[in-house]
């Protein structure tokens, strides 16, 4: 029963972030600051995953298909298929779950513990607004992040199953071409975008409400990641279900 | 002048403020003690709006406070400052940006005024050479004055002080004190701070409410704690040595 009354009030928590607004030219670097932290400075980790993620799918792709009669171009396929529909925003969510949802639980769950927070609230700032709204619109870029693990995804493919003499570069270029459906694409985004609000709010949820010291803070960092995650599962099930199936 | 009439407070069953009425003047150092867990930050806590009080009601210069009226509480609290026991710096803004803070967010100066007024908070605080440190960077007294300058930058009508020398050294803590009741004078508003040191009681209690398990056990001044025939009072008071000797040497 007690999971209601934390869905209720993450719900009452995104009400009070979209009402009574902070003065926007301090919103304004607020976004600019949370832009650099939670998408800039995840662009290394993401393009180091997304290209190595890429290569083993195409080297596991090709280990696979041991019958001389299937066709060149389907490592290239697979390789596509994998890394755009799933493993790029699912799986690159997840580690952001991890990275950039500990860093906001953390974040906001230490301003909780020093009374930062209660700060805010004596001024007659609305806290929710100034510090989870700047979140929310920042992880709009979100989608850039994706993008960009697609793309180094399939490079990482191309690499490893060329360099590997699994398969041709002709072939390869030939599979991603195959069969390209454009609304696979916007299904993607579409996941991405959830899941990036996801991103945001769940992990400060955990901070905004956390109580205690600083192992509390440590203590809501791993509660986040494990709801956050798990929240960006189920979401992945309904969107496949209710887009793709 | 800040009035609460018989405010009490619960969390589950357990009742922490238990109908405390008291008014604290305007232009005084009023001092709310008690020993630690005798509800002085509930109470101040609920001064402040940030917890709901069960009944009892609390007026601000006569009107008054309904958390619920988000924009009168709002317009309240503009005109409310607060010094933390900790201190409550932001971490990731420098010195200077902390005391800009509140104009930032509630004034439509130019930086360059904003600047000029907190350079003249920092120097009414005598705060030195830190204007670009980070809190992590100065210490404990350095920042209750950054504190203090960020809770008076918008001239307010209420400074609220929780244990403001907690983790002092007794000079530091003088300091501070003296601090906050120059400005309460100089700027005339009401201050209310919580504390469970007599030095600070004796130095500053202008007005002083002391508290027992949540409930308001005595009410008076610096002079008149000395001389108060309540048994809790006289425990509270007479705890240290320093203090049982002082009452030594009266007699005497």
């Amino acid at each position: 029963m007690r999971i209601f009354f934390h869905i209720g009030r993450y719900f009452i928590m995104i009400k009070y972030t979209f009402s009574k607004f902070t003065k926007w030219s301090v919103l304004k670097k607020l976004i600019f600051q949370e832009i650099e932290d939670l998408i800039l400075g995840s662009i290394g980790i993401v393009a180091f995953m997304s290209f190595l993620i890429g290569g083993v799918v195409a080297i596991q792709t090709a280990l696979a298909i041991e019958n001389p009669l299937l066709p060149g171009n389907l490592i290239g396929f697979a390789t596509r298929q994998s890394v755009i529909l799933e493993f790029a925003p699912t799986l690159i969510s997840i580690i952001m779950a991890g990275k950039v949802g500990s860093f906001i639980t953390s974040s906001i769950g230490t301003m909780r513990v020093t009374e930062q927070i209660d700060a805010l609230e004596v001024m007659g700032i609305n806290s929710f607004n100034y510090l989870i709204f700047p979140k929310i619109i920042s992880l709009l870029l979100y989608p850039f992040l994706i993008t960009l693990a697609m793309f180094l995804g399939i490079l990482g493919g191309y690499i490893a199953s060329v360099y590997a003499g699994f398969s041709t570069s002709f072939d390869f270029i030939q599979g991603i071409q195959l069969d390209f459906k454009v609304f696979h694409i916007i299904y993607t985004y579409i996941k991405t975008i959830l899941f990036a609000f996801v991103l945001a709010t769940i992990p400060s949820y955990h901070g905004f409400y956390m109580k205690g010291g600083a192992l509390e803070v440590g203590k809501a960092s791993n509660i986040s990641f494990v709801w956050t995650s798990s929240v960006i599962i189920i979401i992945n099930f309904i969107v496949t279900q209710l887009l793709l199936a | 002048m800040i009035e609460i009439n018989k405010i009490s407070k619960s969390f589950s069953s357990l009742k922490i403020i238990d109908e405390v009425s008291a008014t604290f003047e305007k232009g005084k150092t009023n001092l709310i003690i008690g020993q630690s867990g005798s509800g002085k930050t509930v109470l101040m806590k609920c001064l402040l709006g940030l917890h709901d009080v069960d009944n009892g009601e609390i007026l601000y210069d006569g009107k008054k406070f309904i958390k619920d009226d988000i924009s009168k509480v709002s317009n309240l609290r503009k005109q409310m400052g607060m010094v933390f026991q900790g201190s409550a710096l932001f971490d990731s803004m420098s010195v200077i940006d902390n005391i800009i803070f509140p104009l930032r967010m509630f004034s439509d100066k130019s930086d360059s005024e904003m600047l000029e007024r907190a350079r003249e908070v920092i120097e009414r605080v005598d705060l030195k050479d830190v204007d670009n440190k980070f809190p992590s960077e100065i210490s404990g007294g350095m920042k209750k004055r950054v504190a203090i300058a960020r809770a008076i930058v918008l001239n307010p009508n209420y400074l609220f002080c929780d244990e403001p020398n907690s983790g002092l050294d007794p000079k530091t803590a003088i300091i501070i004190d003296k601090l906050i009741q120059e400005i309460t004078v100089e700027y005339n508003i009401t201050t209310i701070i919580n504390t469970h040191d007599m030095n600070s009681v004796m130095e500053i209690g202008d007005k002083i409410i002391f508290l027992v398990d949540g409930k308001k056990i005595w009410e008076g001044n610096n002079k008149e704690i000395l001389n108060t025939e309540d048994k809790l009072v006289n425990d509270f008071v007479y705890s240290s040595e320093l203090f049982k000797k002082v009452k030594l040497s009266q007699k005497n």
